[in-house]
């Protein structure tokens, strides 16, 4: 079985997010660049399965300009059989990378796809289930937990209520939570290997995906600072306080 | 047990700052053949590297011609220079010294300098590896060093190894370049080890914390720099700032306190936030925001405090030699020539052996000369330091005399042995608050579950012998509030704080018992700077 994984780049995660002056967007001159973490936790467990011997070959695909590229690297260190880049300096909407992975499917043919739950720059949170309905295939999204036998796979979701446990046909679309595993280290003698291992190059517009763009964002802006609070000394002070406000 | 991995190279370079990547570039421009790596702690290159920063460009031109056409991120001409003697309320604007003009010099941010220059050297050949700490040395049988032993990931808090624990590997290398800045952990080691510094005077330090401000518009001439001495340190105290216009409404500034100060009392981060608060400064700054923010160790010895640079296996560049020249209150150029002429140097053979004799009739070498007794002359106060520095600027430094330089940490007073300076700080209300709202600034990351990185030897001294002669200096001394003294059940002690550390050095170098080890944390742990 081939299994394909989505791999963003977004602004990592230590990083504390600036906004542009302007409010065009937020600033990334400067700032570390990493694979979405979710995208990692995806990848290792498509790792995971292929060191099981339920899968065959773990194809990475990440969508993005051309210095996207040592990002792939990092997946391919991690353990990747290889990688597959479309090529786009242009930002993608959820519908049109599901579009994407849809045309990438139809090529590869894999018998499971694993992504992020969402990306931690936009939190859509909307390609897995966007690809599984394009796709017409079962999804399975939020997963913590994950077993490939007799062609179907049992998936554990966390869900609001606790866990619930569903049985999905293959190939299926999952989308992989916090908790299904923690991702392994890089060694550094895999970051030589990966350097030799095949990175394919795909112009996004020889996809022939449409890319009109549904969602429009008119601008961005820091939260509201909060205001100082204020110190009372006992409940009386503070039920005046609350009178005053108009708050009771 | 599994035997442990091991890659080969024929040149390791431990740190990827300006030092080790200009010798790294410069080794393969000589020697396309020969195999070079890079190994670095931050999780990415030039997130761990902090300077003001005005550069020299000339090292520059010599290593990269043409880099003018295709500059760093931040790179502005330097324009106007103002020097300024400040007191509480007001300052004074003083000539220029000499050393400090900076016509056809360059602001940049170091760090996103060096992040320019990697891709630079990869473009090259060199293997550059973010993320991965060289923990130790590794010797061969003669005692020679044999390249460096890289961390190893997922090991608990108690020693224990996680789920996805992975043994560091060892990289073995005909000559391991150190080029770890000051203070190297490694550089430290092995300094004691093969004892380079058996002819020298102990190595000196200071502490610069810096901050990246974006302010309101109009108020920002880009290029202007501006250096003050003065309040809010006293006369016995070495301190000063920096203050750079940068580009698109930003300011890079910080402020340098000797790190041989005595008052056992003195705070470097709270005196660079009092200086903050002076009108001058707060004026440009007040409703504007903190991008980002740290602090590094600098390395101020100079020419007397210089150590043996070579020995069996390794070398020594850059500010972990300590080639850092005081009065300009530049290392970059000194430390990018000196990657150069190690890279030349090695190129002939590979050898070690004959580079600190080539430094030392170098002109870096040259330059720390001249300046070698003016930063030593302040610690007879403010005027006689200012005095001094004019006559050794006048005369070149041609003195008969060279003075001398005492560790940093013997030089603390104990608590109540002098009248200590009282320092009138205002109340100041420019961010951040405090330590841990500066912390947040410096986006440091460790995972909590790891051994902790800063080693006490005795802890036991921290709440009896320390606490009653110094009053526990290091909960005031480090810019991160890593070191605390709780008070619980289990009675008084020391929490160290590690996850806060920004890996400046200070508590490796001040602890006046010198019993604080600071090590490496797992790879890709600390602060994660932006610009600085």
């Amino acid at each position: 079985m081939k299994i394909l994984v989505g791999y963003k780049r977004v602004v990592d995660y230590n990083v504390r997010i600036q906004v542009k002056p302007d409010g065009t967007g937020v600033v990334t001159d400067g700032v570390k660049l990493s694979a979405n973490p979710f995208d990692d936790i995806a990848l290792e467990e498509a790792l995971r399965l292929r060191e099981k011997g339920v899968a065959e070959e773990v194809v990475l695909v990440g969508i993005g300009p051309a210095d996207l590229t040592p990002h792939l690297r990092n997946g391919l260190a991690m353990g990747a059989n290889r990688a597959i880049h479309v090529v786009t300096a242009e930002t993608v909407q959820p519908l049109t990378a599901a579009r994407v992975f849809l045309k990438l499917i139809e090529k590869e043919q894999p018998g499971l796809v694993i992504l992020g739950k969402q990306a931690i720059d936009d939190d859509a949170n909307q390609t897995g289930q966007m690809l599984a309905a394009l796709w017409d295939r079962p999804q399975a999204t939020f997963a913590s937990k994950v077993e490939i036998a007799d062609g179907k796979v049992t998936v554990t979701r966390e869900v609001d209520a606790g866990l619930e446990v569903i049985e999905a046909d293959l190939p299926a679309v999952i989308t992989s939570d916090l908790r299904l595993n923690e991702p392994r280290f890089i060694k550094l003698p895999d970051i030589m290997k990966a350097k030799s291992k095949p990175i394919d190059s795909i112009e996004f517009a020889s996809l022939g995906v449409e890319s009109n763009d549904h969602l429009k964002t008119t601008h961005y802006a820091a939260p509201a600072k909060r205001s100082k609070g204020v110190m009372v000394k006992d409940a009386a002070e503070l039920v005046a306080a609350l009178k005053q406000k108009g708050l009771l | 047990m599994s035997e442990r991995e091991t890659m080969e190279y024929d040149v390791i370079v431990v740190g990827a700052g300006p030092a080790g990547l200009s010798f790294a570039i410069r080794l393969k421009q000589l020697k396309p053949a020969v195999t070079v790596c890079v190994i670095e702690k931050a999780s990415t290159i030039g997130a761990q590297i902090l300077s003001g920063a005005v550069i020299e460009p000339q090292p520059l031109d010599a290593l990269l011609p043409g880099w003018r056409d295709n500059p760093p991120p931040i790179c502005i001409a330097a324009g106007e220079d103002e020097f300024w003697l400040l007191s509480k309320t007001g300052g004074r604007k003083l000539p220029v010294p000499p050393g400090m003009h900076n016509r056809g010099n360059f602001i940049v941010s170091l760090g996103a300098m060096c992040a320019w220059l990697a891709p630079q050297a990869e473009a090259l050949g060199v293997d550059v590896f973010p993320g991965f700490a060289a923990a130790e040395s590794i010797f061969n049988e003669d005692g020679s060093v044999a390249g460096v032993r890289i961390g190893d990931m997922g090991v608990a808090k108690d020693g224990t190894h996680k789920p996805g624990y992975t043994q560091g590997i060892d990289i073995k290398a005909k000559v391991t370049v150190l080029a770890e800045g000051a203070r190297g952990h490694l550089s430290k080691q092995l300094i004691k080890r093969f004892e380079l510094d058996r002819d020298s005077d102990p190595q000196g330090y200071s502490i610069g914390i810096k901050e990246l401000w974006q302010v309101p518009a109009g108020r920002v001439t880009p290029g202007k720099i501006v250096h003050s001495f003065g309040w809010p340190a006293d006369n016995h105290t070495y301190g000063g700032s920096f203050l750079y216009h940068l580009d698109k409404d930003r300011i890079a500034l910080g402020y340098v306190s000797g790190l041989d100060y005595s008052d056992p009392n003195y705070q470097p981060w709270e005196a660079f936030q009092q200086w903050k608060n002076h009108p001058m400064v707060k004026s440009l700054l007040e409703g504007g925001t903190v991008l980002s923010a740290g602090a590094r160790a600098i390395v101020t010895g100079g020419y007397q405090s210089l150590p043996n640079v070579e020995m069996p296996g390794a070398l020594l560049i850059g500010d972990t030699a300590g080639l850092l020249n005081v009065p300009k209150i530049k290392g970059t150029h000194q430390a990018i020539k000196s990657g150069m002429l190690a890279a030349e140097h090695l190129a002939v053979n590979l050898d070690p052996a004959g580079f600190d004799a080539k430094l030392r009739s170098s002109d870096v070498m040259a330059e720390l000369k001249k300046v070698r007794n003016i930063k030593p002359a302040f610690k007879k106060g403010l005027w006689f330091g200012m005095l001094n520095a004019a006559w050794e600027t006048v005369t070149n430094g041609a003195s008969p005399w060279t003075l001398k330089n005492k560790a940093d940490w013997s030089s603390l007073h104990k608590l109540g042995e002098s009248e200590e300076p009282k320092r009138d700080y205002v109340q100041r209300d420019l961010a951040p608050r405090d330590r841990l709202a500066g912390v947040y600034f410096a986006a440091t990351e460790h995972d909590e579950d790891q051994p902790v990185h800063l080693r006490v030897a005795d802890t036991t001294i921290c709440v009896t012998q320390c606490a009653e002669e110094y009053g526990n200096p290091c909960t005031r001394f480090c810019p991160a509030s890593v070191y605390e003294i709780v008070d619980d059940a289990a009675g008084k002690r020391l929490q160290i704080n590690a996850a806060n550390c920004v890996h400046c050095k200070t508590c490796d170098i001040k602890d006046p018992y010198q019993i604080i080890d600071w090590v490496t944390p797992e790879g890709g742990s600390g602060p994660n700077y932006q610009n600085l």
